[in-house]
């Protein structure tokens, strides 16, 4: 594709996808910045991806352990830094009425 | 000489002979630190009752034994915080050992000070720290480079005697090329990343930050290795690395990859680098030249891959089980979407989108899909060019090290800053950064040597062997 156009990131749309609840200052300048950047990454749809083929698998072979009941962090270790927590649980609003 | 600027070998001696003690070596630290820290900013955190009283209990005959490092504020040190530089662990405190700590320890090393880095390790000037900027010991306004800048900064400065960073695209090379110190990214693999809180799960790695080579070798040593903790850690036996070190390289080649002596290098890095090659060819080596053609392509392939496994592994700093969180939530939507704006920096947040984006419906096979397979490409590149060379010779990094605030307005410029650094992680290869020169300004220049998977003890080799012709390792910063 000759000079494609690049595509454009919904700052809006994606920052609610990752729950971030960014300011409009931050909307806008974040609209720009990234819109450079991916007019930069968008270089990678001219790289010709013919030899990937050719390359062959990766050396890479899944390891596994038996499944055995081993020590971890203990319970009262992983609720230390909790903001809230009763009964070994960690609190939250309420999720659903 | 100050006791707060021997080398590690050269302080192991005087704590066998019992000539200095592990207390004094904490107490001689401290005072360095008290002197220079408050102008260059590496620590973010300096225990030293803490230090003492490991130094009380210290074991001189251990390969560490009584020896101080600083750790990046990004791997966990059970009882210390780790905020990894960011608002939202600004609390935090470790529950848990790091493996590499782990190490450490069993090798008598005394845990001093946490350093100062970009936020998430998403940077190179250590300027998206939510504790603000490191400077660079050679000129305080000046950066230090990033992520790792306060680890490498706190070596430089002879504030530390080593120190752990991280390098995901860069982040220990570049900035010990900026504060002229030796930093080496081990093959990924090499070290667990078990405890370290993860940025890119496939190109993070924990490295060092020396003051010569020998002794990056003697700490690869002790913090390689297997970890059954770490299912990405490789079960290639670790050697001792420090056994090869001074075989010279008379009969190895070293090629020398045209693309990365472009336009746009400052003149005298490029100088400063080819004199170095210069100095190979002097102590008989040969100097290939090689392409690597795909080089144009990884800051762009990185930026895909990077930002999308940090979106993913950011997702977990949501104000429920660690960190802050937001007063008085709405319900858990506002709890999530006010927690994470608030507590991540601006750089952070940028990542955290694109990574998203490049991951979404419609978009990953454009971007994601398509920049795993250019790493591919990359990675043989580098695969093709070992066949006729032992390593590689590069500039670390374009330019010297730049102004504080001058790239922060512009994130594609100082994601260049990267350029030569980047592909070694996404080929998930080795490379060290050592000292090669100084700019007519008297900015640190280092050159870059990459080796092949699990080809540490080449390039340490190789490291070894200029650093022994060469004076750069033995200036210090005018502090």
């Amino acid at each position: 594709m000759a000079n494609p156009t690049p595509d454009s990131i919904d700052v809006t749309y994606v920052a609610d996808l990752v729950r971030m609840k960014l300011s409009p200052e931050e909307t806008a300048t974040f609209q720009k910045q990234l819109g450079d950047v991916l007019g930069y990454i968008s270089q990678l749809k001219e790289a010709d991806l013919s030899r990937v083929s050719l390359l062959g698998e990766e050396d890479m072979t899944n390891r596994l352990r038996a499944d055995e009941v081993r020590a971890s962090l203990p319970v009262a270790d992983a609720l230390a830094n909790a903001p809230k927590q009763e009964n070994n649980l960690f609190v939250v609003p309420k999720i659903v009425d | 000489m100050e006791t707060a600027s021997l080398t590690i070998p050269e302080l192991r001696r005087k704590l066998s002979s019992g000539e200095v003690r592990p207390r004094e070596v904490v107490d001689h630290l401290a005072s360095r630190i008290e002197a220079v820290d408050p102008k260059i900013k590496a620590y973010v955190h300096l225990n030293v009752e803490k230090a003492r009283a490991e130094a009380d209990k210290a074991n001189p005959a251990l390969p560490l034994g009584g020896v101080p490092i600083a750790i990046k504020d990004v791997i966990n040190v059970k009882g210390d915080p780790c905020g990894c530089a960011s608002k939202i662990l600004e609390d935090y405190v470790a529950p848990y050992d790091a493996t590499v700590i782990t190490k450490l320890r069993r090798a008598g090393a005394i845990l001093f000070g946490r350093t100062n880095m970009d936020e998430f390790a998403m940077g190179s000037s250590t300027e998206n720290s939510s504790r603000g900027p490191t400077h660079n010991p050679w000129d305080l306004e000046r950066i230090p480079g990033g992520s790792s800048g306060g680890s490498a900064a706190a070596v430089a400065g002879h504030e530390a005697f080593a120190a752990l960073g991280t390098d995901t695209g860069g982040s220990i090379r570049q900035p010990a090329a900026l504060c002229s110190c030796v930093g080496l990214k081990p093959t990924y693999g090499r070290v667990s990343r078990y405890g370290l809180t993860a940025f890119a799960s496939s190109l993070d790695q924990i490295g060092t930050f020396t003051k010569t080579v020998e002794e990056a070798a003697l700490l690869l040593e002790i913090i390689a290795g297997h970890d059954t903790r770490d299912n990405t850690s490789g079960e290639q036996p670790a050697p001792a690395y420090t056994a090869a070190l001074k075989t010279g390289v008379k009969g190895m080649r070293f090629g020398v990859p045209k693309e990365y002596f472009i336009a746009g290098i400052d003149p005298e890095v490029e100088k400063a680098v080819r004199t170095a090659i210069d100095e190979y060819r002097g102590q008989g080596a040969e100097i290939v030249e090689v392409s690597l053609p795909h080089t144009k392509y990884a800051v762009a392939a990185y930026y895909i891959i990077a930002t999308a496994e940090a979106s993913s592994n950011l997702a977990r700093f949501d104000g429920v089980r660690y960190g802050r969180r937001v007063q008085n939530p709405k319900d858990i939507l506002d709890l999530y979407g006010r927690t994470r704006a608030e507590g991540f920096g601006p750089e952070v947040k940028r990542r955290i989108i694109l990574g998203a984006y490049v991951l979404s419906s419609g978009y990953y096979d454009a971007y994601y899909n398509r920049a795993q397979q250019v790493r591919r490409l990359i990675a043989d590149d580098f695969r093709q060019a070992f066949k006729k060379c032992d390593a590689l010779l590069t500039p670390t990094s374009p330019t010297p090290a730049f102004k504080l605030g001058e790239r922060m307005q512009d994130p594609l410029q100082m994601y260049l800053a990267d350029i030569f650094t980047i592909a070694v992680n996404l080929a998930g290869i080795c490379g060290v950064s050592i000292p090669c020169g100084f700019t007519s300004a008297k900015l640190p220049i280092g050159l870059q040597i990459i080796g092949p998977k699990w080809g540490e003890e080449a390039i340490l080799r190789a490291a070894h062997a200029y650093e022994r012709a060469t004076p750069w390792h033995k200036e210090k910063p005018p502090l």
